[in-house]
């Protein structure tokens, strides 16, 4: 039992947000849904980011992505499109919006949004099945989306 | 044992994402023939075409569903059938008493849910079975979704295999299947995903290791390698649920019900398949 406490409280710290951090509430999207200003003032490692993409438990923009720089991890998913030259593509504000709230880029896509914590129907608590206990967090945190945006900007081609 | 040792070596390839044969024709002991794909019903507009799960799954999967003898999920439809035959409950009955045997009962898996009359209600397949055995048995109802239940729904599917799904979904069903459309298009949880997200415009695709098949239940109950026993459609809804993040509905709520009645009208024309197997 305590154990159990000691590991909660351990998970509660693991996702922190820091006061410099826009909170995912207050993000300012343009029209077409770039985030102009870092969430967190910090600016992103691209090494991180790619850790990020690749975990089950964080991003796992693979699950959808196929990626060729990152082939060296197993089973890419196809339900969006192939990001090689997104970095190209996009500029680091476009990238933003797209990875924190791509439904302002994209209506209706059924790509999640990594950085949002309010307007969900019967939001869970994370993958338990229950209903969420408190406020929500997000996806991932102000400055892994920050790292998983300075990892898309090296996707040129 | 023989099949244990086999599932267990092809849960291994199943998980490593073979390349499913699409093109493939299910037939069960060389003589069942399954329809496993066939035109959308007309009140389906997301679909042009409707198909099995069966087609989605590696050959060495699809392989294991063409042969009783291979089938893992036939070992539990063996267990029904002495489960039919014994007398329990304070009426001194069994399923037998007043169904000669299985086979008398085939077709029904084919229009569940439906609505029954004197109760009032839609029934799933379950609750009718249980129906059958609080009312007629004086035996204590099985729970949902759970060994015993999930057999005799096995074994009603396996009388019926290879009869074309024809689920109502006009008169006093109506509102029932109202409602499962609408939870099949609401987009649940923090990744904010509608069954038909993945199911609808999504099949076919990948999705990291799996492969995005309809959502067909035609094949339900189903016999996963994955947990090696066999699953109820409500537990795999739960769990499609639980994977957006979201907070799930329970097996057996009306919420299920719903969804369970607009799923298998989806699949109007499709043949009964189960106990299917799946990875
Ligand atoms: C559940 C599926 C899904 C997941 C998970 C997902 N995406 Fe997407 N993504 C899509 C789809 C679908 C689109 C295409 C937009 C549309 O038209 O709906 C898209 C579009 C994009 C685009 C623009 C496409 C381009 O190159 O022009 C980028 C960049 C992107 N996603 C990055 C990410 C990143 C980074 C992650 C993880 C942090 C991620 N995605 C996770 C489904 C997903
Ligand atoms: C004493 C009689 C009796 C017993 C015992 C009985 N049933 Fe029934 N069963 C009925 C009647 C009557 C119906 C007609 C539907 C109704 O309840 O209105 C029925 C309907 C059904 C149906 C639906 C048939 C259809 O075509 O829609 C199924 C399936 C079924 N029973 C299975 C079982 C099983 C399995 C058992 C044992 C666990 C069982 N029954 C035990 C009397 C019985
Ligand atoms: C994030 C993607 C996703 C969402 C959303 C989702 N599912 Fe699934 N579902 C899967 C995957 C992956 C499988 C296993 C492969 C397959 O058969 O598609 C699956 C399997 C199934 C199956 C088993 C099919 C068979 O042939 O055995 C059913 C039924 C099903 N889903 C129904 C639903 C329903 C109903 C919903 C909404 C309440 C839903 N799913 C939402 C991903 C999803």
């Amino acid at each position: 039992m305590k154990r159990k406490i000691l590991i909660f409280c351990c998970l509660a710290f693991a996702t922190p947000t820091f006061a410099e951090d826009v909170a995912p509430d207050d993000v300012v999207y343009s029209e077409y849904g770039e985030v102009e200003a870092s969430l967190s003032g910090v600016a992103g490692d691209p090494d991180a980011g790619r850790e990020i993409m690749v975990a089950r438990g964080k991003g796992n923009c693979i699950a959808c992505h196929e990626v060729t720089a990152l082939k060296d991890e197993p089973f890419h998913g196809e339900v969006g499109p192939i990001l090689d030259g997104a970095g190209d593509r996009w500029t680091a504000a476009e990238l933003r919006g797209l990875v924190a709230n791509p439904k302002n880029t994209f209506e209706g896509t059924v790509m999640p949004a990594f950085y949002r914590t309010s307007g969900f129907t019967r939001p869970g608590d994370a993958f338990t099945g229950k209903a969420a206990t408190g406020p929500l967090s997000p996806l991932l945190t102000a400055q892994e989306v920050e790292d998983v945006v300075a990892y898309l900007q090296t996707l040129t081609e | 044992m023989k099949w244990f040792l086999k599932t267990s070596a092809l849960a291994v390839i199943a998980a490593s994402a073979v390349q499913a044969d699409e093109n493939a024709n299910l037939v069960v002991n060389g003589e069942i023939e399954i329809t496993t794909r066939a035109e959308a019903p007309a009140h389906i507009d997301g679909l042009s075409e409707v198909l099995s799960g069966w087609l989605f799954r590696s050959s060495e999967t699809q392989a294991l569903q063409m042969d009783d003898f291979e089938n893992p999920g036939m070992i539990f439809v063996d267990e029904a059938i002495e489960a039919f035959n014994t007398v329990e409950g304070t009426e001194s009955n069994s399923c037998a008493s007043c169904h000669e045997n299985p086979e008398s009962l085939a077709g029904a898996r084919a229009t569940h849910p439906k609505w029954n009359d004197e109760a009032e209600e839609v029934r799933t397949m379950a609750m009718q079975i249980n129906a059958c055995r609080t009312e007629q048995m004086g035996a204590e109802p099985w729970g949902y979704d759970k060994a015993d239940m999930l057999n005799m729904e096995a074994l009603m599917a396996s009388v019926s295999r290879g009869l074309p799904i024809n689920v109502a979904i006009d008169g006093p069903v109506e509102a029932t299947y109202a409602l499962g459309e609408e939870l099949y298009y609401t987009r649940t949880g923090q990744l904010d995903l509608s069954c038909a997200s993945c199911h609808e415009q999504n099949y076919g695709n990948y999705i990291r290791a799996d492969h995005l098949s309809q959502g067909q239940i035609n094949g339900f109950p189903t016999y996963r390698l994955k947990n090696a026993k066999l699953n109820g459609v409500h537990s795999r809804f739960k769990g499609c649920i639980r994977d957006t993040r979201a907070e799930t509905y329970d097996v057996g709520s009306d919420e299920f019900v719903a969804l369970e009645l607009y799923l298998a009208a989806r699949g109007n024309g499709l043949s009964v398949e189960g106990p299917s197997v799946r990875n």
